[in-house]
C-alpha cells in the first residue's frame, strides 16, 4: 500500500491473475476447477484456462490477460464482448457471438478459443472476482497462479503472449538456451 | 452405465478395419476396466489357444484401457496390457499422463488393437475421427524427435479439423522408442519424456505391430459420474490428504536412492550382489543441483511427486529426465555401481530416449556387468565395451546396442531371464543364478532379504501374478491390501501415489458414486478381485510359447535372494526357506489354489470361471 502511494500508483478494486510459468506442475487442477464451475463437468477443452504442453516439463497456463485496451472487444463486430465494470474481465454474450474468430485474431496472445460444443467463444470471466483456478493452484501450493490487485499503470497487454511464445521463453529459462532449442525447433 | 464413455475403439492393423466395441454392464461390473477388463478380453479372445500365442506376433492384442476413475479421481493413469513378452501372462502396466482423459473426452474407454501393420504406422484419433497414419518419418527416431514430430503434426491436423477453434492444445501421445520398434522385451510404452508403462514389455508389442504411437485428442467432457456432488466432495477430501504429504511432494520417490540403501538395505547394488550402500554422494540433497524447482505431475494430481531434472552444463549437457525417481536411481544408478546424480540423470535420459524401461533395461545392463566382472562376458563379446561398474559411458553404449539389437544387444534385448539362458547356452554355464527376475519380469528395486523395506514379505514377488512388478506385490493376509488392492488401482485405474491415506472403503464409496453400482469390500476381496486374480494366474501358468512356469517350483524367489546379504547393518540376513514355503502355502490356500498354486476346480466354479476350469483340465494342470 505504502509502496504504491510512494511511487504514485493508484489502484482500483480489480484483480489480476499473475502467472509464474516456471512453477506450473501441469496438474491441470485449474482446468478442472474452471470447467466444474462454469460447465458443471470436468471438461478440459471448455475450460477458460488451458495448460499447453508443447514440450513436456514446460507447462504453460494460458488465459486472458485483460489487456488495458481490450483489442478483442474492439474487434468484435457483433458486440458480443464487453468489459465487466466490476472485475475488468471480458464478458461474452454467447447469444450475440457468431464464432467469427475476429477476437482471436485481434488478441496479442491468441487467448480466446471456441467452445468445443457451442458455437461461441470462451474467455476468462475471472469468476466474478473470485477465480476458481487460482484457488485450485493455491490450495496445492504450486504458486503458479496468484491473485494480485490490478494496477492502472501496468501494461498487461505486453504480457499477452501466445502459447508458443511463452513455451520458448519458459523453456529457455528452465532448460537453458541450447537444450530449449533442441527440444522445440 | 455411468463413469464410462460407453464404447471402446477397436482397430485391426492388418485389415485397417476400425470399429466401436461395447461390453455389457455385467462384464464391466465384474472386470471394471484397466487390468481387470484387459485380462477378461484376453481370456475371451485368446484364452483357448494362449500357449501358442506369440506375444510379439500378430495374434497378440494390445490393450490401452482407462477405468471408471479416469478423470474424476485425482491423479490419472492409463493401463496398457496384452500378452506379456516378459511373463507370457497378463500384466496390467500403468502410465501417468493425460492420455486416459483425452481418450475419454474423445468418447472412448479404451483401445483394442489387433493384428499388425504392414508398414510403420501410428493411430490418430480426434474425437470420433480415427485414422491409421504413416509413421515412416519417425521410425527409428528417439523419444524427443518422435514426440516433437507428432505434437507438431497433430496440432496442425486438429487445426484442419477445427479450423476456427483458435489455438489448439496439443493431444496426448503414447509412443515407443527404438527399443520398442526392435521388439525388445525390455521396452516401455512411453508418455511425455520419462513416463513409462514398463512392466510387461508392451513397447515391444507395439513394435511387433509396427505401431509407433497413439495420438488422442478429445474435445468432449469427461463422462458424467452417477453422483457428481459426492464424487467431487470425495475427490477434494482425498486431495487434501495428499496436499499434506509434504515430504513426498517435495522429494517424490527420489529420496529413496539413499534411503533404501543406507537405511533399509533393500536397494539393488551391482546386480543385487548387495542391497546396502551409504554413499553420501547419493543423498537426496545432492540431486537438488539438477532439479528444476517445481513439483511436476499429471492431470488432476494433488501430489505432483515427479521431479524434473535437467543437466544444463558439463559433459552431459542436454539431458532431461524425471529424475530423481527411485526406480531409476536404483536400476540406472546403484545397481550399476553409479553413485553420482549427474551420471544417474544422464543414463536415465539415455534410457528414456531409447524407449527402454528403466527397470527391465537397467536390470539387463546390471546382469551383463556382473558377467563381465566374473570374466564370463569379455570385452570381445561386448564389441570392445569395457563394462566396468560405474562406467556410465559404457552402460550408455550398451543400452544403445540393446535398443537396436546390435551385437550382444540382440541377446540382452531379451531381458534378464531369457538373456541369462541364451548366454548360458553359449558359455556352457548356468547363468540363471545371476538373473534377478520373477516369471521373466526383472524385480522392482525393493529387495526382501532385510525385511525392512515397505515390501517386506518373502512371497511378495514369488506369488505375484505380475511377477517382479513391485506395484503388484503379494502379501498375507490376502484380503488386506496386497495384490487384490493393486487390482483395484489398476482396474479402476488411478495412481497409487495420489491415493495416500485413502482407505479401501473410501475407494469403494468413490466407485459407487462414479458408477452408481453397488460394491462392498467383501465382494471385492472375496469375489471380484479374486476372479481377476484367478484369470491372471491361469493365463500365467498357461504361458508359452517360449517360456512356461512350473507351478510351485517357479513360484520361488530368484537364487540371489537366497544368498545372505554380504554387507551393511543386515549383513548375513537372508530368507528362511521353511518360513517361505509356509507363507507360500498359506497364500495359495487363501487364494483358493491347491498346494502347487493351481486354481482349484471348486474355486473356479464358485467364481463362475467354468471355462477356465475346462482349459486347465485340457492342459492337465487340473487333474
Ligand atoms: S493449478 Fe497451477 S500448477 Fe496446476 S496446472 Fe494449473 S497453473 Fe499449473
Ligand atoms: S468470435 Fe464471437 S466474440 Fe469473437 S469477435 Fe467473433 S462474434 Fe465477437
Ligand atoms: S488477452 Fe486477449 S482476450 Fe484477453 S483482453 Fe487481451 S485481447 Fe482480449
Ligand atoms: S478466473 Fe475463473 S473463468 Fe478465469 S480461468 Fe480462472 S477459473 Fe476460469
Amino acid at each position: 500500500m505504502l509502496c504504491s502511494k510512494l511511487c504514485g500508483m493508484s489502484r482500483d478494486e480489480r484483480v489480476w491473475i499473475k502467472r509464474n510459468y516456471g512453477n506450473c506442475s501441469g496438474c491441470r487442477r485449474c482446468e478442472i476447477a474452471c470447467s466444474l464451475y462454469h460447465e458443471g463437468k470436468i471438461w478440459p477443452e471448455a475450460s477458460k484456462i488451458r495448460i499447453f504442453m508443447i514440450v513436456p516439463g514446460v507447462e504453460i497456463p494460458h488465459l486472458c490477460f485483460q489487456c488495458e485496451d481490450y483489442p478483442c472487444v474492439e474487434a468484435c463486430p457483433t458486440g458480443a464482448l464487453s468489459v465487466n465494470g466490476k472485475t475488468g474481465a471480458v464478458n461474452v454474450d454467447v447469444a450475440k457471438c457468431t464464432a467469427c474468430g475476429q477476437c482471436i485474431e485481434a488478441c496479442p496472445g491468441n487467448v480466446p478459443h471456441l467452445h468445443p460444443e457451442g458455437n461461441y467463444i470462451v474467455i476468462c470471466d475471472l469468476c466474478d472476482g473470485k477465480p476458481k483456478c487460482v484457488k485450485a493452484c493455491q490450495e496445492g501450493r504450486w504458486n503458479t497462479l496468484m491473485l494480485i490487485p490490478r494496477e492502472k499503470e501496468v501494461s498487461y497487454r505486453t504480457l499477452a503472449k501466445t502459447p508458443v511464445e511463452l513455451t520458448h521463453e519458459v523453456a529457455r529459462q528452465i532448460l537453458g538456451e541450447e537444450t530449449a532449442k533442441e527440444v522445440i525447433d | 452405465m455411468r463413469g464410462y464413455a460407453g464404447k471402446f475403439l477397436e482397430i485391426d492393423l492388418s485389415s485397417r478395419n476400425i470399429k466401436d466395441t461395447k461390453f455389457s454392464d455385467e462384464v464391466l461390473r465384474d472386470y471394471i476396466g484397466g487390468r481387470g477388463l484387459a485380462t477378461k478380453i484376453l481370456w475371451d479372445r485368446l484364452g483357448r489357444k494362449w500357449e501358442t500365442v506369440d506375444p510379439l506376433g500378430p495374434e497378440n492384442i494390445l490393450l490401452v484401457l482407462t477405468g471408471p476413475f479416469t478423470g474424476y479421481f485425482p491423479g490419472t493413469k492409463v493401463c496398457v496390457s496384452g500378452k506379456s513378452p516378459q511373463s507370457n501372462g497378463v500384466i496390467g502396466s500403468t502410465v501417468a499422463g493425460e492420455f486416459g482423459v483425452d481418450l475419454k473426452c474423445a468418447g472412448y474407454d479404451g483401445l483394442i488393437i489387433t493384428g499388425n501393420a504392414e508398414k510403420p504406422c501410428y493411430i490418430f484419433t480426434c474425437d470420433s475421427q480415427v485414422e491409421i497414419k504413416d509413421a515412416s518419418p519417425i521410425w527409428g527416431k528417439k523419444a524427443r524427435e518422435t514426440l516433437r514430430f507428432l505434437v507438431r503434426k497433430s496440432i496442425a491436423e486438429i487445426k484442419d479439423i477445427r479450423p476456427s477453434h483458435g489455438e489448439v492444445k496439443e493431444p496426448s501421445v503414447l509412443y515407443i522408442g527404438p527399443a520398442g520398434e526392435n521388439k525388445t522385451r525390455v521396452a516401455a510404452v512411453v508418455a511425455k519424456y520419462a513416463h513409462g508403462a514398463g512392466y510387461g514389455g508392451y513397447g515391444g508389442v507395439m513394435g511387433a505391430k509396427n505401431l509407433k504411437a497413439i495420438v488422442a485428442k478429445g474435445f468432449g467432457p469427461v463422462p458424467d459420474p452417477y453422483d457428481k456432488e459426492k464424487v467431487i466432495d470425495l475427490a477434494q477430501r482425498f486431495s487434501e490428504r495428499n496436499f499434506k504429504m509434504e515430504r513426498f511432494r517435495r522429494w517424490g520417490t527420489g529420496g529413496g536412492g539413499y534411503f533404501f540403501g543406507a537405511e533399509t538395505s533393500s536397494e539393488p547394488v551391482r546386480n543385487w550382489q548387495s542391497e546396502w550402500h551409504n554413499k553420501e554422494s547419493y543423498r537426496k540433497e545432492e540431486f537438488d543441483k539438477y532439479w528444476v524447482k517445481k513439483y511436476w505431475g499429471d492431470f488432476g494430481c494433488p501430489t505432483t511427486c515427479l521431479k524434473l531434472a535437467v543437466l544444463k552444463t558439463g559433459r552431459f549437457r542436454g539431458a532431461i529426465c524425471d529424475n530423481p525417481d527411485y526406480e531409476l536411481e536404483a536400476y540406472l544408478g546403484t545397481n550399476l555401481g553409479i553413485f553420482t546424480p549427474e551420471e544417474n540423470i544422464y543414463l536415465s535420459y539415455v534410457s528414456n530416449e531409447l524407449g527402454l524401461c528403466g527397470i527391465q533395461g537397467g536390470a539387463v545392463l546390471g546382469l551383463a556387468a556382473e558377467l563381465y566382472e566374473k570374466g564370463i562376458l569379455t570385452k570381445k563379446d561386448l564389441d570392445g565395451i569395457e563394462l566396468e561398474w560405474a562406467n556410465v559411458e559404457a552402460f550408455a553404449a550398451l543400452a544403445e546396442k540393446v535398443a537396436f539389437r546390435k551385437g550382444i544387444g540382440d541377446i540382452l534385448a531379451e531381458g534378464v531371464y531369457r538373456a541369462a539362458i541364451k548366454l548360458g547356452e553359449i558359455k556352457g554355464a548356468n547363468l540363471l543364478k545371476y538373473a534377478v527376475h520373477e516369471k521373466g519380469v526383472a524385480i522392482g528395486a525393493h529387495g526382501v532379504r532385510s525385511g525392512e523395506d515397505f515390501i517386506s514379505q518373502n512371497i511378495a514377488y514369488a506369488c505375484s501374478v505380475q511377477g517382479g512388478d513391485h506395484t503388484s506385490s503379494a502379501s498375507l493376509p490376502i484380503d488386506q491390501g496386497g495384490e487384490l488392492s493393486s487390482i483395484m488401482a489398476d482396474s479402476a485405474v488411478f495412481c497409487i501415489f495420489a491415493a495416500f491415506g485413502i482407505e479401501d472403503n473410501e475407494k469403494i464409496s468413490f466407485y459407487e458414486a462414479i458408477t452408481g453400482w453397488k460394491l462392498t469390500k467383501k465382494e471385492w476381496y472375496k469375489e471380484k478381485a479374486l476372479r481377476i486374480l484367478h484369470l491372471q494366474r491361469a493365463l500365467l501358468l498357461l504361458g508359452g510359447p517360449d517360456a512356461k512356469w512350473r507351478p510351485k517350483l517357479d513360484d520361488d524367489n530368484p537364487p540371489r535372494f537366497w544368498e545372505p546379504l554380504p554387507s551393511g547393518p543386515y549383513k548375513g540376513k537372508t530368507l528362511d526357506r521353511k518360513k517361505f514355503e509356509e507363507a507360500r502355502l498359506e497364500y495359495f490356500e487363501a487364494a483358493g489354489w491347491n498346494e502347487n498354486g493351481v486354481p482349484k476346480a471348486e474355486t473356479l466354479r464358485k467364481l463362475g470361471l467354468e471355462d477356465v476350469e475346462a482349459k486347465l483340465k485340457d492342459v492337465a494342470l487340473i487333474k
